[in-house]
C-alpha cells in the first residue's frame, strides 16, 4: 500500500504535449480509475507513474518520497499490460517468479508467494503451462498473478480487461473487485469503458486531452459532471444535449423548447445566453407527442428486456435517446413525445462548463 | 514402397494428370539435377583414382584398371580383354607397348609373348572405390589438423557474432537514441563495401595487434556482420515492447531484459544467423589464406590449397577432401533444414 500525489506532471513527447499539470493524489487503498477517450493521455500518465517514462516536469511522490529520478524497478509498483505481457518462453510459475528472482529473494519464499497467488487466482494447476496454452481469461489472471507476487505499494492496470471477450470481462471485473477489497491494496486501473470505470473505482479521474476534466465517486460524475464532456462520457446510453436559449418563463429562468416552456432549477444562468440542456436517457419519460415537450420520430429501438431503449430524431434533426421501462412495442417512424422532468436537468454554459442547481 | 510412389507421383487435385503436374515435374526434376548433379559428381569422383580422373571422356563410374601378377615380371600387369586373330576374345595382360603394337601374356601361359595391335584391346576396367584417396591425406598431411582449426574458427566466431550482433540488434531496435537510424544505415551501407577492398587495412589492423597468424586473427575480424544485425534488428523489432517494459517493472536490469527476455525470443532469428555463420566462417577461404602462414594453423579451405602445386592439381585429395569438408555444413543443414526454412520465412531474409 502506498500513497502518491502528483503535482504538475506534464509530459511531452519531442514539441507534442500529452500531459498538462496533472495534480492527483491516490490515497492508501484506493481504487483510482482513469478514463478517457483514447488518446487522452491516460496510459502515458500511468506509465510515468510506473516510471516508464519520465516526467517531463512536475513531482511524483510516493510515500512523501520524490521518485522522479527512481527507476520503474525501485519504486516498488506492479504493472499489469493490455496484452498481458507475459514472457513467452517462461511457463506460468517462471513467469510469476521472474520478478522476485531479480530481487534475489531466497527460493523457498518465492515459491511460497508463487503458490500463494496461484491458489488466489486458481492457477494452480496452470503452473507448468505456457502462455500460449492459456485461454485469454487465464493469461490475464496470470497477469495479474505476476503484479501480485510482488506484494507492490501500488497496482498499476492498463486496460487489463480489453482484450477479453463481454462476458469473462465481467467475470473478472467482479474478481478484481473482490481482490482489491481482499488484498486491500492501493490500485490505478486505466480503461477507455465508463462502464468499467463506474463499477470499479473508488473514485474516477475522467481525463482529455491531457488534462484533468473532474476527479469524484462514479456518483458524484454521474450525478453532478463538472462540464458537458464528464457528462456525455459517464453513463450508458449517452446523455442527450439540446442547445437553447434562456428565456424568462412563468416562475423564473428557463427555456423554451417546441413552443414549451420548461423552468430550470439552476443558478447563474444568464438571460438571453445560449445554454446547452443535458437530460439523461433513463431522465426523460416516453409520452404522446401532444403531452411531450420534444416530439421524436423513432430511428432505432432496442429492445433490450428489462427496458427499452428509443433512438429519435428531433424536428431539429438532432438525435435524442430515452429509455422507456418494460417491455412495449414501438415502430421505427412513429412519433413520440419526451418529458423533461426539471430536476433531472443538467445545464451547461456556452463554454460547456455546468451550471450549479439552486 | 506404395508410400513412396504415392509420394513421388503425387498429383494436384484429382487422379488425372493435369499438364501443370507435367510442368511441375519437370521443373523439379531440372531442379534436382542442377542442385545435386555437381554434388553427386563431386562424391563420386573423389573415389576415382588420378588416372581414371584424367580420362577423357570422363566416365560416370569411378572405374579402375584391373592388373595381375604374371610369373616372371616384378611389377603387376594391366589387364586386357583382347580379340584375336581367330576371332574369340581372351583377357591377356600387357608387358610392354611398342607404337601401335602391345606386347602381351596369358596370365596362365606367361611363356608365350603375344603382339596385339592396340586398338584390338579394351582394358579390363571394375567399379572401385579409391578410399585411399581419403585415407592418405588423413595420415600423411595434417588433415585432421586442418578440420580442428576449421571447426575451432567457425564454432567460435559463430559464438561471438551472435552475442555481439544480438547485443547490438537489440540497442538498435529497443533503445531511443540519438543517431540510431544513423548508426544502422552505417552498419548497413559496410554491406556494399567487399573484403577485397578493406582486405590491406585489414591485414595492416590484425598484424598490429599481433594476431598475424594465428587462429584469433581469423575470427575477430570476421563476427561484426551487417547481414546479423540488420536480420536479427529486424526480428527484435517483432518483440513487443510491453515485454520489455514488463520486464523492467519486474526488476530487471538491463543485462537481465536481454539475456532472459530478449535472447530467447529472438532464438529463430538467432538460429538463421547461426547457420548462415557456420557456413561463411566454414567455406571462408580468401581472408584465412592472407592471415594463416604456418601450416599447423591452416583451416581445412587453405589446406585444400595445398594440394593445387604451380604445376600439378592432386585431383583427386582435392577432390575428398572436398567432400569431408562439406559433411559438417551437410549435416547441420540437414537437421536444422526445419529451422532455416522457417527462420528464414519469419525474418524475411531471402
Amino acid at each position: 500500500m502506498s500513497h502518491l500525489v502528483l503535482r504538475q506532471v506534464a509530459k511531452e513527447f519531442g514539441s507534442v504535449r500529452v500531459l498538462h499539470g496533472i495534480d492527483l493524489e491516490v490515497r492508501d487503498g484506493e481504487f483510482v480509475v482513469f478514463v478517457g477517450p483514447s488518446g487522452c493521455g491516460k496510459s502515458t500518465l500511468l506509465r510515468t507513474i510506473a516510471g516508464l517514462e519520465r516526467a517531463s516536469s512536475g513531482e511524483i511522490r510516493l510515500d512523501d518520497r520524490l521518485v522522479n529520478d527512481v527507476s520503474a524497478a525501485d519504486r516498488g509498483l506492479a504493472m499489469v499490460f493490455q496484452s498481458y505481457a507475459l514472457y513467452p518462453h517462461m511457463s506460468v510459475r517462471q513467469n510469476l517468479a521472474f520478478g522476485l528472482e531479480n530481487s534475489r529473494m531466497p527460493r523457498d519464499e518465492i515459491d511460497r508467494r508463487v503458490m500463494e497467488a496461484a491458489r488466489m487466482l486458481l492457477i494452480e494447476p496452470l503452473l507448468s503451462r505456457k502462455p500460449r496454452q492459456l485461454s485469454g481469461g487465464q493469461r490475464q489472471r496470470v497477469a495479474i498473478g505476476r503484479a501480485i507476487v510482488r506484494r507492490p505499494g501500488i497496482f498499476l492496470l492498463d486496460e487489463p480487461l480489453s482484450n477479453l471477450d463481454a462476458e469473462l470481462r465481467v467475470v473478472m471485473r467482479a474478481e478484481l473487485a473482490a481482490l482489491h477489497k481482499r488484498l486491500n491494496a492501493t490500485m490505478i486501473y486505466v480503461t477507455h469503458d465508463q462502464t468499467e470505470a463506474m463499477t470499479l473505482a473508488d473514485r474516477i479521474v475522467v481525463l482529455r486531452d491531457g488534462r484533468i476534466e473532474q476527479i469524484g465517486t462514479p456518483l458524484e460524475l454521474y450525478n453532478n459532471p463538472a462540464n458537458r464532456f464528464v457528462a456525455g462520457f459517464i453513463g450508458s446510453p449517452r446523455m442527450n444535449f439540446i442547445e437553447a436559449e434562456a428565456v424568462p418563463v412563468a416562475d423564473g429562468i428557463g427555456v423554451q423548447v417546441n413552443g414549451k416552456q420548461q423552468s430550470l432549477p439552476h443558478r447563474d444562468i444568464a438571460l438571453g445566453s445560449k445554454i446547452v440542456i443535458g437530460v439523461r436517457p433513463h431522465s426523460a419519460t416516453v409520452t404522446s407527442v401532444d403531452e411531450g415537450m420534444i416530439p421524436l420520430e423513432l430511428t432505432l429501438v432496442e429492445q433490450l428486456g428489462a427496458e427499452t431503449i428509443l433512438h429519435g430524431r428531433t424536428d431539429r434533426g438532432d438525435i435524442f435517446t430515452v429509455s422507456a421501462p418494460g417491455q412495449r412495442r414501438y415502430a421505427i417512424g412513429e412519433r413520440i413525445g419526451v418529458v423533461l422532468p426539471a430536476e433531472a436537468l443538467h445545464v451547461f454554459d456556452a463554454e460547456g462548463m455546468a451550471l450549479p442547481r439552486g | 514402397m506404395s508410400a513412396l510412389s504415392t509420394f513421388l507421383l503425387r498429383r494436384r487435385g484429382g487422379a488425372g494428370w493435369h499438364w501443370t503436374d507435367v510442368l511441375a515435374y519437370v521443373w523439379l526434376g531440372i531442379g534436382l539435377v542442377l542442385m545435386f548433379g555437381p554434388v553427386l559428381w563431386l562424391v563420386v569422383s573423389s573415389f576415382k583414382t588420378p588416372a581414371n580422373l584424367a580420362e577423357f571422356p570422363p566416365t560416370f563410374r569411378p572405374l579402375d584398371a584391373q592388373v595381375a601378377r604374371v610369373q616372371g615380371y616384378d611389377q603387376p600387369l594391366p589387364l586386357f580383354r583382347v580379340m584375336l586373330d581367330d576371332g574369340s576374345e581372351k583377357v591377356l595382360a600387357q608387358v610392354r607397348r611398342v607404337g601401335i603394337m602391345a606386347q602381351m601374356v596369358d596370365p596362365q601361359n606367361p611363356g608365350a609373348v603375344i603382339r596385339v595391335p592396340i586398338d584390338k584391346r579394351i582394358p579390363v576396367r571394375e567399379i572401385k572405390l579409391a578410399t585411399e584417396n581419403y585415407a592418405e591425406p588423413l595420415q600423411q598431411f595434417d588433415f585432421l589438423r586442418y578440420f580442428q582449426n576449421s571447426v575451432f574458427v567457425t564454432i567460435m566466431a559463430t559464438l561471438i557474432t551472435l552475442v555481439v550482433n544480438s547485443m547490438a540488434a537489440f540497442a538498435l531496435s529497443k533503445y531511443e537514441f540519438k543517431g540510431r537510424t544513423a548508426v544502422l544505415g552505417i552498419i548497413l551501407a559496410t554491406l556494399m563495401v567487399p573484403l577485397s577492398v578493406i582486405v590491406v587495412p585489414l591485414y595492416l589492423v590484425v598484424n598490429s595487434l599481433n594476431l598475424f597468424d594465428t587462429l584469433w586473427g581469423v575470427i575477430l575480424p570476421t563476427v561484426a556482420t551487417p547481414t546479423g544485425v540488420f536480420l536479427l534488428r529486424q526480428y527484435m523489432l517483432t518483440i513487443p515492447d510491453e515485454l520489455i517494459d514488463a520486464a523492467r517493472m519486474d526488476k530487471a536490469s538491463e543485462w537481465q531484459i536481454y539475456w532472459r527476455i530478449v535472447l530467447p525470443l529472438a532464438a529463430p532469428a538467432l538460429a538463421v544467423l547461426a547457420i548462415f555463420s557456420v557456413m561463411w566462417r566454414w567455406n571462408d577461404f580468401l581472408w584465412p589464406l592472407i592471415v594463416l602462414s604456418r601450416k599447423e594453423h591452416y583451416t581445412l579451405q587453405v589446406g585444400l590449397n595445398a594440394f593445387s602445386g604451380e604445376l600439378n592439381v592432386q585431383w583427386h585429395y582435392v577432390l575428398a577432401m572436398t567432400v569431408l569438408s562439406i559433411v559438417p555444413v551437410a549435416l547441420i543443414f540437414l537437421f536444422l533444414q526445419r529451422y532455416i526454412t522457417a527462420g528464414i520465412a519469419n525474418t524475411g531474409l531471402k
